[in-house]
Protein backbone atom coordinates (compact mmCIF):
# COMPACT_ATOMS: atom_id res chain seq x y z
CA UNK A 1 0.00 0.00 0.00
CA UNK A 2 1.58 3.23 -1.02
CA UNK A 3 -1.26 5.27 0.37
CA UNK A 4 -3.10 5.14 3.61
CA UNK A 5 -6.40 3.49 2.92
CA UNK A 6 -9.26 2.20 5.00
CA UNK A 7 -8.88 -1.57 4.81
CA UNK A 8 -12.39 -2.91 4.61
CA UNK A 9 -12.19 -6.62 3.80
CA UNK A 10 -13.30 -6.84 0.21
CA UNK A 11 -13.64 -3.05 0.11
CA UNK A 12 -12.21 -2.44 -3.30
CA UNK A 13 -13.86 -5.50 -4.79
CA UNK A 14 -17.15 -4.28 -3.32
CA UNK A 15 -16.66 -0.89 -4.93
CA UNK A 16 -15.97 -2.63 -8.24
CA UNK A 17 -19.03 -4.84 -7.76
CA UNK A 18 -21.34 -1.91 -6.98
CA UNK A 19 -20.03 0.05 -9.93
CA UNK A 20 -20.55 -2.97 -12.15
CA UNK A 21 -24.10 -3.45 -10.86
CA UNK A 22 -25.32 0.13 -10.85
CA UNK A 23 -23.65 1.22 -14.09
CA UNK A 24 -25.07 -1.73 -15.91
CA UNK A 25 -27.83 -0.78 -18.29
CA UNK A 26 -30.06 -3.63 -17.17
CA UNK A 27 -29.98 -2.50 -13.55
CA UNK A 28 -30.79 1.04 -14.57
CA UNK A 29 -33.69 -0.24 -16.70
CA UNK A 30 -35.05 -2.19 -13.73
CA UNK A 31 -34.88 0.88 -11.50
CA UNK A 32 -36.40 3.02 -14.22
CA UNK A 33 -39.33 0.61 -14.53
CA UNK A 34 -39.84 0.77 -10.76
CA UNK A 35 -39.79 4.56 -10.55
CA UNK A 36 -42.31 4.68 -13.40
CA UNK A 37 -44.86 3.29 -10.92
CA UNK A 38 -45.12 6.42 -8.70
CA UNK A 39 -45.18 8.57 -11.82
CA UNK A 40 -48.08 6.54 -13.22
CA UNK A 41 -49.93 6.60 -9.89
CA UNK A 42 -49.58 10.38 -9.57
CA UNK A 43 -50.54 11.13 -13.16
CA UNK A 44 -53.51 8.75 -13.05
CA UNK A 45 -54.90 10.36 -9.89
CA UNK A 46 -54.27 13.85 -11.18
CA UNK A 47 -56.03 13.16 -14.47
CA UNK A 48 -59.06 11.31 -13.10
CA UNK A 49 -61.94 13.74 -12.58
CA UNK A 50 -63.32 11.85 -9.59
CA UNK A 51 -60.73 10.79 -7.07
CA UNK A 52 -61.25 7.25 -5.73
CA UNK A 53 -63.60 7.06 -2.79
CA UNK A 54 -62.49 5.87 0.65
CA UNK A 55 -61.41 2.23 0.51
CA UNK A 56 -61.39 2.06 -3.29
CA UNK A 57 -58.31 0.92 -5.16
CA UNK A 58 -54.98 0.12 -3.51
CA UNK A 59 -54.40 1.27 0.10
CA UNK A 60 -54.05 5.04 0.55
CA UNK A 61 -55.00 5.77 -3.06
CA UNK A 62 -57.99 7.78 -1.87
CA UNK A 63 -55.68 9.95 0.19
CA UNK A 64 -53.12 10.69 -2.49
CA UNK A 65 -54.48 14.15 -3.14
CA UNK A 66 -54.08 15.04 0.56
CA UNK A 67 -50.32 14.83 0.51
CA UNK A 68 -47.66 14.07 -2.05
CA UNK A 69 -46.19 11.52 0.37
CA UNK A 70 -49.09 9.21 -0.37
CA UNK A 71 -47.87 8.88 -3.95
CA UNK A 72 -44.65 7.33 -2.64
CA UNK A 73 -46.45 5.18 -0.06
CA UNK A 74 -49.10 3.89 -2.50
CA UNK A 75 -46.53 3.01 -5.15
CA UNK A 76 -44.35 1.14 -2.70
CA UNK A 77 -47.33 -0.85 -1.42
CA UNK A 78 -48.42 -1.67 -4.96
CA UNK A 79 -44.91 -2.81 -5.92
CA UNK A 80 -44.14 -5.00 -2.89
CA UNK A 81 -45.85 -8.24 -3.90
CA UNK A 82 -44.46 -8.51 -7.40
CA UNK A 83 -42.54 -5.70 -9.10
CA UNK A 84 -39.81 -5.18 -6.52
CA UNK A 85 -39.30 -8.95 -5.94
CA UNK A 86 -38.87 -9.46 -9.69
CA UNK A 87 -36.08 -6.91 -9.86
CA UNK A 88 -34.43 -8.43 -6.79
CA UNK A 89 -34.71 -11.88 -8.39
CA UNK A 90 -33.02 -10.63 -11.56
CA UNK A 91 -30.10 -9.10 -9.67
CA UNK A 92 -29.67 -11.94 -7.16
CA UNK A 93 -30.17 -14.71 -9.72
CA UNK A 94 -27.57 -13.16 -12.00
CA UNK A 95 -24.97 -12.69 -9.27
CA UNK A 96 -23.00 -15.92 -9.68
CA UNK A 97 -24.78 -17.62 -12.57
CA UNK A 98 -24.16 -14.58 -14.77
CA UNK A 99 -20.44 -14.58 -13.97
CA UNK A 100 -20.26 -18.35 -14.47
CA UNK A 101 -22.16 -18.07 -17.73
CA UNK A 102 -19.78 -15.56 -19.26
CA UNK A 103 -16.72 -17.29 -17.75
CA UNK A 104 -15.63 -14.34 -15.63
CA UNK A 105 -16.21 -16.30 -12.42
CA UNK A 106 -13.09 -18.39 -13.04
CA UNK A 107 -10.99 -15.30 -13.67
CA UNK A 108 -12.25 -13.62 -10.49
CA UNK A 109 -11.31 -16.77 -8.56
CA UNK A 110 -7.91 -16.89 -10.25
CA UNK A 111 -7.24 -13.23 -9.42
CA UNK A 112 -7.64 -14.51 -6.60
CA UNK A 113 -10.82 -12.97 -5.23
CA UNK A 114 -11.32 -15.76 -2.66
CA UNK A 115 -14.60 -17.62 -2.71
CA UNK A 116 -15.87 -16.49 0.68
CA UNK A 117 -14.86 -12.90 0.01
CA UNK A 118 -16.62 -13.00 -3.36
CA UNK A 119 -19.78 -14.36 -1.72
CA UNK A 120 -19.76 -11.59 0.88
CA UNK A 121 -19.19 -8.92 -1.76
CA UNK A 122 -21.93 -10.26 -4.03
CA UNK A 123 -24.29 -10.61 -1.07
CA UNK A 124 -23.70 -7.05 0.07
CA UNK A 125 -24.16 -5.73 -3.48
CA UNK A 126 -27.48 -7.55 -3.86
CA UNK A 127 -28.57 -6.26 -0.43
CA UNK A 128 -27.70 -2.73 -1.49
CA UNK A 129 -29.94 -3.23 -4.50
CA UNK A 130 -32.75 -4.46 -2.22
CA UNK A 131 -32.67 -1.08 -0.48
CA UNK A 132 -31.92 0.96 -3.59
CA UNK A 133 -35.06 -0.25 -5.38
CA UNK A 134 -37.66 0.97 -2.83
CA UNK A 135 -35.50 4.02 -2.07
CA UNK A 136 -35.56 5.08 -5.71
CA UNK A 137 -39.34 4.66 -5.77
CA UNK A 138 -39.72 6.65 -2.56
CA UNK A 139 -37.58 9.52 -3.83
CA UNK A 140 -39.34 9.75 -7.18
CA UNK A 141 -42.73 9.29 -5.50
CA UNK A 142 -42.04 12.13 -3.07
CA UNK A 143 -40.81 14.37 -5.88
CA UNK A 144 -43.75 13.73 -8.21
CA UNK A 145 -46.27 13.77 -5.36
CA UNK A 146 -44.95 17.04 -3.99
CA UNK A 147 -45.00 18.61 -7.43
CA UNK A 148 -48.64 17.64 -8.05
CA UNK A 149 -50.25 17.58 -4.61
CA UNK A 150 -47.95 19.54 -2.35
CA UNK A 151 -45.89 18.47 0.62
CA UNK A 152 -48.19 18.73 3.60
CA UNK A 153 -49.20 17.09 6.83
CA UNK A 154 -51.10 13.82 6.62
CA UNK A 155 -53.36 11.70 8.75
CA UNK A 156 -51.78 8.62 10.32
CA UNK A 157 -53.59 5.29 10.33
CA UNK A 158 -54.45 5.80 14.00
CA UNK A 159 -56.22 9.04 13.21
CA UNK A 160 -53.64 11.54 14.46
CA UNK A 161 -51.90 14.06 12.27
CA UNK A 162 -48.27 13.67 11.24
CA UNK A 163 -46.38 16.81 10.37
CA UNK A 164 -44.66 16.93 7.02
CA UNK A 165 -41.20 15.95 8.31
CA UNK A 166 -42.65 13.09 10.23
CA UNK A 167 -44.40 12.02 7.03
CA UNK A 168 -41.08 12.11 5.20
CA UNK A 169 -39.46 9.99 7.89
CA UNK A 170 -42.29 7.45 7.69
CA UNK A 171 -41.90 7.11 3.92
CA UNK A 172 -38.17 6.54 4.37
CA UNK A 173 -38.94 3.98 7.05
CA UNK A 174 -41.40 2.24 4.74
CA UNK A 175 -38.77 2.02 2.01
CA UNK A 176 -36.30 0.64 4.55
CA UNK A 177 -38.85 -1.90 5.74
CA UNK A 178 -39.35 -3.13 2.18
CA UNK A 179 -35.59 -3.29 1.66
CA UNK A 180 -35.27 -5.54 4.70
CA UNK A 181 -38.26 -7.60 3.54
CA UNK A 182 -36.45 -8.41 0.27
CA UNK A 183 -33.28 -9.73 1.93
CA UNK A 184 -34.54 -13.28 2.44
CA UNK A 185 -35.52 -13.53 -1.20
CA UNK A 186 -32.18 -12.08 -2.22
CA UNK A 187 -30.34 -14.70 -0.15
CA UNK A 188 -32.37 -17.44 -1.80
CA UNK A 189 -31.60 -15.98 -5.24
CA UNK A 190 -27.91 -15.83 -4.40
CA UNK A 191 -27.93 -19.49 -3.38
CA UNK A 192 -29.77 -20.64 -6.50
CA UNK A 193 -27.33 -18.59 -8.52
CA UNK A 194 -24.43 -20.68 -7.21
CA UNK A 195 -26.15 -23.84 -8.44
CA UNK A 196 -26.30 -23.08 -12.12
CA UNK A 197 -24.52 -21.45 -15.04
CA UNK A 198 -27.83 -20.26 -16.47
CA UNK A 199 -28.77 -16.89 -14.95
CA UNK A 200 -32.31 -16.92 -16.33
CA UNK A 201 -32.95 -20.20 -14.52
CA UNK A 202 -31.83 -18.77 -11.20
CA UNK A 203 -33.93 -15.64 -11.73
CA UNK A 204 -37.03 -17.66 -12.61
CA UNK A 205 -36.61 -19.95 -9.60
CA UNK A 206 -36.38 -16.91 -7.34
CA UNK A 207 -39.50 -15.30 -8.78
CA UNK A 208 -41.35 -18.61 -8.46
CA UNK A 209 -40.43 -18.80 -4.77
CA UNK A 210 -41.75 -15.27 -4.18
CA UNK A 211 -45.05 -16.05 -5.87
CA UNK A 212 -45.46 -19.54 -4.39
CA UNK A 213 -44.78 -18.24 -0.88
CA UNK A 214 -47.46 -15.58 -1.28
CA UNK A 215 -49.96 -18.13 -2.58
CA UNK A 216 -49.23 -20.43 0.37
CA UNK A 217 -49.53 -17.40 2.62
CA UNK A 218 -53.04 -16.88 1.31
CA UNK A 219 -54.26 -20.37 2.21
CA UNK A 220 -55.75 -20.34 5.67
CA UNK A 221 -55.42 -24.14 5.87
CA UNK A 222 -51.67 -23.64 6.09
CA UNK A 223 -51.73 -21.25 9.05
CA UNK A 224 -49.00 -23.23 10.83
CA UNK A 225 -46.64 -22.62 7.91
CA UNK A 226 -47.23 -18.89 7.54
CA UNK A 227 -44.77 -17.60 10.15
CA UNK A 228 -41.95 -19.36 8.29
CA UNK A 229 -42.72 -17.99 4.83
CA UNK A 230 -40.28 -15.34 3.72
CA UNK A 231 -43.19 -13.31 2.37
CA UNK A 232 -45.07 -13.40 5.69
CA UNK A 233 -43.95 -9.91 6.76
CA UNK A 234 -43.98 -8.30 3.31
CA UNK A 235 -47.24 -6.41 3.88
CA UNK A 236 -47.03 -5.86 7.66
CA UNK A 237 -45.91 -2.26 7.38
CA UNK A 238 -49.13 -0.64 8.65
CA UNK A 239 -47.53 -0.15 12.08
CA UNK A 240 -45.03 2.21 10.52
CA UNK A 241 -47.82 4.58 9.56
CA UNK A 242 -49.40 4.83 13.02
CA UNK A 243 -48.77 7.48 15.62
CA UNK A 244 -47.04 6.84 17.82
CA UNK A 245 -44.81 4.55 15.82
CA UNK A 246 -44.99 0.82 16.69
CA UNK A 247 -41.74 -1.10 16.01
CA UNK A 248 -43.01 -4.66 16.58
CA UNK A 249 -43.65 -5.52 12.95
CA UNK A 250 -40.35 -3.97 11.87
CA UNK A 251 -38.47 -6.20 14.27
CA UNK A 252 -40.50 -9.24 13.27
CA UNK A 253 -39.55 -8.50 9.67
CA UNK A 254 -35.87 -8.20 10.58
CA UNK A 255 -35.87 -11.51 12.46
CA UNK A 256 -37.70 -13.44 9.76
CA UNK A 257 -35.44 -12.14 7.00
CA UNK A 258 -32.32 -12.67 9.11
CA UNK A 259 -33.33 -16.32 9.45
CA UNK A 260 -33.69 -16.75 5.69
CA UNK A 261 -30.43 -14.92 5.06
CA UNK A 262 -28.64 -17.14 7.58
CA UNK A 263 -29.97 -20.37 6.07
CA UNK A 264 -29.50 -19.56 2.41
CA UNK A 265 -26.32 -17.59 3.00
CA UNK A 266 -24.85 -20.69 4.66
CA UNK A 267 -26.08 -22.92 1.84
CA UNK A 268 -24.61 -20.56 -0.76
CA UNK A 269 -21.31 -20.56 1.12
CA UNK A 270 -21.24 -24.35 1.37
CA UNK A 271 -22.01 -24.68 -2.30
CA UNK A 272 -19.64 -22.01 -3.56
CA UNK A 273 -16.64 -23.10 -1.52
CA UNK A 274 -16.92 -26.71 -2.66
CA UNK A 275 -18.00 -26.19 -6.23
CA UNK A 276 -15.90 -27.05 -9.28
CA UNK A 277 -15.90 -24.03 -11.54
CA UNK A 278 -15.99 -25.69 -14.94
CA UNK A 279 -17.71 -23.01 -16.97
CA UNK B 1 12.04 -20.17 -4.82
CA UNK B 2 11.56 -23.86 -5.15
CA UNK B 3 13.34 -25.63 -7.98
CA UNK B 4 10.05 -26.95 -9.21
CA UNK B 5 7.41 -24.32 -9.94
CA UNK B 6 4.56 -26.77 -10.35
CA UNK B 7 4.45 -30.39 -9.31
CA UNK B 8 1.80 -32.99 -8.72
CA UNK B 9 1.71 -36.51 -7.42
CA UNK B 10 -1.04 -38.92 -8.31
CA UNK B 11 -3.36 -36.09 -9.29
CA UNK B 12 -6.69 -37.60 -10.31
CA UNK B 13 -10.06 -36.25 -11.39
CA UNK B 14 -13.19 -38.24 -12.09
CA UNK B 15 -16.45 -37.02 -13.58
CA UNK B 16 -18.96 -39.64 -12.55
CA UNK B 17 -17.43 -42.98 -13.56
CA UNK B 18 -15.10 -41.50 -16.12
CA UNK B 19 -11.54 -40.79 -15.04
CA UNK B 20 -10.56 -37.62 -16.88
CA UNK B 21 -7.16 -37.16 -15.28
CA UNK B 22 -5.44 -40.33 -14.11
CA UNK B 23 -2.73 -40.12 -11.41
CA UNK B 24 -0.66 -37.38 -12.95
CA UNK B 25 2.93 -36.82 -11.76
CA UNK B 26 3.76 -33.44 -13.22
CA UNK B 27 7.05 -31.60 -12.73
CA UNK B 28 7.51 -28.12 -14.19
CA UNK B 29 11.01 -26.83 -13.34
CA UNK B 30 11.33 -23.18 -12.33
CA UNK B 31 12.25 -21.07 -15.33
CA UNK B 32 11.10 -23.65 -17.85
CA UNK B 33 8.71 -23.14 -20.70
CA UNK B 34 6.73 -26.32 -20.27
CA UNK B 35 4.64 -27.47 -23.20
CA UNK B 36 1.63 -29.42 -22.02
CA UNK B 37 0.76 -31.30 -25.15
CA UNK B 38 -2.11 -33.56 -25.96
CA UNK B 39 -5.12 -34.02 -28.22
CA UNK B 40 -8.37 -32.21 -27.47
CA UNK B 41 -10.12 -33.90 -24.59
CA UNK B 42 -7.00 -35.54 -23.16
CA UNK B 43 -7.44 -33.82 -19.80
CA UNK B 44 -5.09 -30.83 -20.13
CA UNK B 45 -7.59 -28.13 -19.15
CA UNK B 46 -9.00 -30.21 -16.29
CA UNK B 47 -5.46 -30.62 -14.97
CA UNK B 48 -4.87 -26.88 -15.14
CA UNK B 49 -8.19 -26.26 -13.35
CA UNK B 50 -7.11 -28.52 -10.52
CA UNK B 51 -3.66 -26.92 -10.27
CA UNK B 52 -5.30 -23.49 -10.02
CA UNK B 53 -7.97 -24.50 -7.52
CA UNK B 54 -10.96 -24.09 -9.82
CA UNK B 55 -11.74 -27.78 -9.52
CA UNK B 56 -11.00 -30.15 -6.69
CA UNK B 57 -8.90 -33.27 -7.14
CA UNK B 58 -10.38 -36.66 -6.29
CA UNK B 59 -6.98 -38.01 -5.35
CA UNK B 60 -3.37 -36.92 -5.25
CA UNK B 61 -1.69 -33.66 -4.35
CA UNK B 62 -0.17 -30.70 -6.12
CA UNK B 63 2.17 -27.87 -5.22
CA UNK B 64 2.24 -24.54 -7.05
CA UNK B 65 5.10 -22.10 -6.36
CA UNK B 66 5.81 -23.87 -3.10
CA UNK B 67 2.21 -23.70 -1.86
CA UNK B 68 -0.01 -26.72 -1.46
CA UNK B 69 -3.13 -26.93 -3.63
CA UNK B 70 -5.78 -25.91 -2.77
CA UNK B 71 -5.16 -24.68 0.80
CA UNK B 72 -2.12 -22.52 0.04
CA UNK B 73 -3.36 -21.24 -3.31
CA UNK B 74 -4.51 -17.89 -1.94
CA UNK B 75 -0.80 -17.10 -1.42
CA UNK B 76 0.30 -18.58 -4.73
CA UNK B 77 -2.32 -17.22 -7.13
CA UNK B 78 -1.30 -13.54 -6.93
CA UNK B 79 1.98 -14.67 -8.52
CA UNK B 80 0.22 -16.71 -11.18
CA UNK B 81 -1.14 -15.24 -14.38
CA UNK B 82 -3.57 -17.55 -16.08
CA UNK B 83 -5.59 -17.97 -19.22
CA UNK B 84 -7.82 -21.00 -18.82
CA UNK B 85 -10.18 -22.32 -21.48
CA UNK B 86 -10.33 -19.14 -23.47
CA UNK B 87 -10.66 -15.54 -22.36
CA UNK B 88 -13.85 -14.31 -20.67
CA UNK B 89 -15.09 -10.78 -20.14
CA UNK B 90 -17.95 -8.52 -19.20
CA UNK B 91 -19.14 -7.73 -22.71
CA UNK B 92 -20.58 -4.37 -21.66
CA UNK B 93 -17.31 -3.13 -20.17
CA UNK B 94 -14.36 -1.74 -22.11
CA UNK B 95 -11.14 -3.74 -22.35
CA UNK B 96 -9.44 -1.50 -19.81
CA UNK B 97 -12.43 -1.65 -17.42
CA UNK B 98 -12.40 -5.44 -17.64
CA UNK B 99 -8.77 -5.54 -16.59
CA UNK B 100 -9.41 -3.02 -13.80
CA UNK B 101 -12.18 -5.26 -12.49
CA UNK B 102 -9.82 -8.27 -12.40
CA UNK B 103 -7.21 -6.18 -10.68
CA UNK B 104 -9.72 -5.08 -8.03
CA UNK B 105 -10.39 -8.74 -7.26
CA UNK B 106 -6.73 -9.27 -6.37
CA UNK B 107 -6.25 -8.01 -2.82
CA UNK B 108 -2.49 -7.82 -3.06
CA UNK B 109 -2.24 -5.24 -5.83
CA UNK B 110 -1.91 -1.52 -5.29
CA UNK B 111 -4.99 0.35 -6.56
CA UNK B 112 -3.01 3.56 -7.02
CA UNK B 113 -0.94 1.94 -9.78
CA UNK B 114 -3.89 0.14 -11.35
CA UNK B 115 -4.45 2.42 -14.34
CA UNK B 116 -0.76 2.36 -15.09
CA UNK B 117 -0.50 -1.42 -14.91
CA UNK B 118 -3.65 -1.91 -16.99
CA UNK B 119 -2.19 0.42 -19.61
CA UNK B 120 1.12 -1.45 -19.60
CA UNK B 121 -0.57 -4.83 -19.95
CA UNK B 122 -2.68 -3.59 -22.87
CA UNK B 123 0.42 -2.09 -24.47
CA UNK B 124 2.28 -5.37 -24.15
CA UNK B 125 -0.36 -7.26 -26.15
CA UNK B 126 -0.86 -4.43 -28.65
CA UNK B 127 -4.36 -3.42 -27.54
CA UNK B 128 -3.71 0.17 -26.43
CA UNK B 129 -5.72 1.58 -29.30
CA UNK B 130 -8.75 -0.55 -28.38
CA UNK B 131 -8.54 0.00 -24.60
CA UNK B 132 -11.74 2.05 -24.47
CA UNK B 133 -13.73 -0.18 -26.78
CA UNK B 134 -16.38 -2.46 -25.29
CA UNK B 135 -15.18 -6.06 -25.04
CA UNK B 136 -18.17 -7.30 -27.03
CA UNK B 137 -16.88 -5.38 -30.03
CA UNK B 138 -13.52 -7.17 -29.87
CA UNK B 139 -12.62 -9.79 -32.45
CA UNK B 140 -11.74 -13.31 -31.34
CA UNK B 141 -8.04 -12.54 -31.61
CA UNK B 142 -8.40 -9.30 -29.65
CA UNK B 143 -10.24 -11.15 -26.89
CA UNK B 144 -7.42 -13.66 -26.75
CA UNK B 145 -4.93 -10.80 -26.41
CA UNK B 146 -7.03 -9.17 -23.72
CA UNK B 147 -7.07 -12.47 -21.85
CA UNK B 148 -3.28 -12.61 -22.00
CA UNK B 149 -3.14 -8.98 -20.86
CA UNK B 150 -5.18 -10.02 -17.81
CA UNK B 151 -2.48 -12.55 -16.99
CA UNK B 152 0.17 -9.83 -17.25
CA UNK B 153 -1.44 -7.26 -14.93
CA UNK B 154 1.48 -7.60 -12.57
CA UNK B 155 4.85 -9.35 -12.66
CA UNK B 156 4.24 -13.07 -12.33
CA UNK B 157 6.41 -15.97 -11.27
CA UNK B 158 4.27 -18.41 -13.22
CA UNK B 159 2.12 -18.06 -16.30
CA UNK B 160 -0.44 -20.72 -17.11
CA UNK B 161 -1.63 -20.34 -20.68
CA UNK B 162 -4.26 -22.73 -21.96
CA UNK B 163 -4.17 -22.80 -25.77
CA UNK B 164 -2.95 -19.17 -25.95
CA UNK B 165 -2.88 -18.95 -29.74
CA UNK B 166 -6.45 -20.13 -30.29
CA UNK B 167 -8.25 -17.80 -32.64
CA UNK B 168 -5.16 -15.79 -33.51
CA UNK B 169 -4.06 -15.14 -37.07
CA UNK B 170 -0.50 -16.18 -38.07
CA UNK B 171 0.79 -12.72 -37.18
CA UNK B 172 -0.85 -12.83 -33.75
CA UNK B 173 0.41 -16.37 -33.19
CA UNK B 174 3.95 -15.22 -33.85
CA UNK B 175 3.51 -12.29 -31.47
CA UNK B 176 2.26 -14.54 -28.69
CA UNK B 177 5.20 -16.87 -29.18
CA UNK B 178 7.59 -13.92 -29.03
CA UNK B 179 5.81 -12.69 -25.90
CA UNK B 180 6.12 -16.08 -24.21
CA UNK B 181 9.82 -16.19 -25.08
CA UNK B 182 10.47 -12.70 -23.73
CA UNK B 183 8.59 -13.49 -20.52
CA UNK B 184 10.60 -16.69 -20.13
CA UNK B 185 13.79 -14.71 -20.65
CA UNK B 186 12.76 -12.52 -17.71
CA UNK B 187 12.66 -15.67 -15.59
CA UNK B 188 8.93 -16.36 -15.62
CA UNK B 189 8.03 -20.02 -15.61
CA UNK B 190 5.49 -20.73 -18.33
CA UNK B 191 3.13 -23.68 -18.44
CA UNK B 192 1.51 -23.63 -21.85
CA UNK B 193 -0.99 -26.19 -23.02
CA UNK B 194 -1.48 -26.87 -26.67
CA UNK B 195 -2.71 -29.43 -29.11
CA UNK B 196 -0.35 -27.99 -31.71
CA UNK B 197 2.96 -29.80 -31.85
CA UNK B 198 4.68 -27.12 -33.94
CA UNK B 199 3.86 -24.49 -31.35
CA UNK B 200 5.33 -26.51 -28.51
CA UNK B 201 8.40 -27.41 -30.55
CA UNK B 202 9.10 -23.74 -31.23
CA UNK B 203 8.78 -22.21 -27.79
CA UNK B 204 9.18 -24.90 -25.16
CA UNK B 205 12.17 -26.17 -23.22
CA UNK B 206 10.21 -29.00 -21.58
CA UNK B 207 7.38 -31.17 -22.76
CA UNK B 208 4.71 -33.25 -21.08
CA UNK B 209 2.46 -35.36 -23.26
CA UNK B 210 -1.09 -36.19 -22.21
CA UNK B 211 -3.15 -38.95 -23.72
CA UNK B 212 -6.55 -40.05 -22.44
CA UNK B 213 -5.99 -38.54 -19.02
CA UNK B 214 -2.51 -39.95 -18.49
CA UNK B 215 0.86 -38.26 -18.69
CA UNK B 216 2.55 -40.62 -21.15
CA UNK B 217 5.89 -38.80 -21.38
CA UNK B 218 7.67 -35.90 -19.74
CA UNK B 219 11.14 -34.38 -20.13
CA UNK B 220 13.22 -31.75 -21.88
CA UNK B 221 12.72 -31.16 -25.56
CA UNK B 222 16.31 -32.39 -26.19
CA UNK B 223 15.53 -35.69 -24.55
CA UNK B 224 12.57 -36.07 -26.85
CA UNK B 225 14.65 -35.19 -29.88
CA UNK B 226 17.34 -37.65 -28.87
CA UNK B 227 14.80 -40.36 -28.34
CA UNK B 228 13.35 -39.80 -31.75
CA UNK B 229 16.82 -40.28 -33.29
CA UNK B 230 18.61 -39.22 -36.45
CA UNK B 231 17.84 -40.84 -39.76
CA UNK B 232 19.86 -41.25 -42.91
CA UNK B 233 18.37 -41.83 -46.31
CA UNK B 234 20.31 -43.01 -49.34
CA UNK B 235 19.02 -42.40 -52.83
CA UNK B 236 20.33 -45.19 -55.05
CA UNK B 237 19.28 -47.74 -57.69
CA UNK B 238 21.26 -50.45 -55.80
CA UNK B 239 18.85 -50.75 -52.92
CA UNK B 240 19.57 -54.30 -51.82
CA UNK B 241 23.33 -53.77 -51.71
CA UNK B 242 22.91 -50.47 -49.88
CA UNK B 243 20.67 -52.06 -47.26
CA UNK B 244 23.24 -54.80 -46.71
CA UNK B 245 26.03 -52.24 -46.23
CA UNK B 246 23.98 -50.19 -43.78
CA UNK B 247 23.12 -53.28 -41.78
CA UNK B 248 26.79 -54.35 -41.74
CA UNK B 249 27.75 -50.89 -40.33
CA UNK B 250 25.35 -51.44 -37.44
CA UNK B 251 22.57 -49.09 -38.50
CA UNK B 252 19.15 -50.17 -37.28
CA UNK B 253 15.61 -49.93 -38.64
CA UNK B 254 16.88 -50.36 -42.19
CA UNK B 255 13.98 -49.87 -44.59
CA UNK B 256 13.94 -50.25 -48.35
CA UNK B 257 11.55 -47.87 -50.08
CA UNK B 258 9.27 -48.93 -52.88
CA UNK B 259 10.11 -48.73 -56.59
CA UNK B 260 8.78 -45.22 -57.06
CA UNK B 261 11.03 -43.43 -59.50
CA UNK B 262 14.09 -41.41 -58.56
CA UNK B 263 13.21 -40.96 -54.90
CA UNK B 264 13.47 -44.67 -54.21
CA UNK B 265 16.15 -45.46 -51.67
CA UNK B 266 17.02 -46.88 -48.30
CA UNK B 267 16.44 -45.37 -44.89
CA UNK B 268 17.91 -46.27 -41.53
CA UNK B 269 18.43 -44.93 -38.03
CA UNK B 270 21.98 -43.57 -37.80
CA UNK B 271 22.73 -44.46 -34.20
CA UNK B 272 26.33 -43.69 -33.23
CA UNK B 273 27.86 -44.20 -36.68
CA UNK B 274 29.37 -41.13 -38.34
CA UNK B 275 27.53 -40.16 -41.54
CA UNK B 276 30.76 -39.73 -43.55
CA UNK B 277 31.78 -43.29 -42.64
CA UNK B 278 28.48 -44.51 -44.03
CA UNK B 279 29.04 -42.75 -47.36
CA UNK B 280 32.61 -44.08 -47.60
CA UNK B 281 31.46 -47.64 -46.93
CA UNK B 282 28.67 -47.38 -49.49
CA UNK B 283 31.04 -46.15 -52.16
CA UNK B 284 33.64 -48.77 -51.30
CA UNK B 285 30.97 -51.47 -51.70
CA UNK B 286 30.20 -50.19 -55.19
CA UNK B 287 26.78 -48.76 -54.36
CA UNK B 288 25.84 -45.98 -56.81
CA UNK B 289 25.00 -43.18 -54.37
CA UNK B 290 22.85 -40.51 -56.03
CA UNK B 291 21.83 -38.73 -52.85
CA UNK B 292 22.57 -38.89 -49.17
CA UNK B 293 20.68 -37.11 -46.41
CA UNK B 294 20.98 -36.90 -42.64
CA UNK B 295 17.82 -35.69 -40.92
CA UNK B 296 16.65 -35.23 -37.38
CA UNK B 297 13.10 -36.49 -37.58
CA UNK B 298 10.45 -34.06 -36.44
CA UNK B 299 8.91 -34.95 -33.14
CA UNK B 300 5.69 -35.62 -34.94
CA UNK B 301 6.16 -39.37 -35.30
CA UNK B 302 7.12 -39.70 -31.67
CA UNK B 303 4.10 -37.78 -30.44
CA UNK B 304 1.74 -39.63 -32.71
CA UNK B 305 3.20 -42.86 -31.38
CA UNK B 306 2.62 -41.65 -27.80
CA UNK B 307 -0.88 -40.29 -28.18
CA UNK B 308 -2.33 -42.59 -30.79
CA UNK B 309 -4.62 -41.77 -33.65
CA UNK B 310 -6.50 -38.53 -34.13
CA UNK B 311 -3.71 -36.31 -32.94
CA UNK B 312 -3.84 -32.88 -34.46
CA UNK B 313 -0.34 -32.06 -35.65
CA UNK B 314 -1.21 -29.27 -38.04
CA UNK B 315 0.98 -26.20 -37.54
Amino acid sequence: MSRAEVRVPGGRLLRSELALLFRRRRTLALLLALVAIPVLVAVAVELSSTPPGPGEGPPFLDQVTQSGAFVAATSLVVAVPFFIPVTVAVVAGDSFAGEANQGTLRYLLLAPAGRTRLLVVKGVAVAVFCFAAPAAMAVVGMAVGTALFGFGDAASLSGGVLDRWDVLARVALLAGYIGVAMLGLAAFGLFVSTLTDVPVGAMAATVVLAIAAQILGGLSQLDWLHPWLLTDTWLDFADLLRSPLVWDSFLANVWLQAGWVAVFGALAWARLTSKDVLS
Amino acid sequence: MAEVAVSSAGLTKRFGRQTVVDSLDLAVPTGAVYGFLGPNGSGKTTTLRMLLGLASADAGAAVVLGHAVPDGLADALPHVGALVEGPAFYPYLSGAANLARLDAADRSTDPSTRAERVGAALERVGLSAAAGKKAKAYSLGMKQRLGIAGALLRPRALLVLDEPTNGLDPQGTREVRALVRSLADDGTTVLVSSHLLAEVEQICSHVGVMSRGRLVAQGTLEEFRAASGVQVSVRTPDRTEAAATLARLGLTEVMVDGETGGTAGVRAALGSVAPEAVVAALVADGVRVRGFQVATTSLEDRFVALTGEGFDVAG
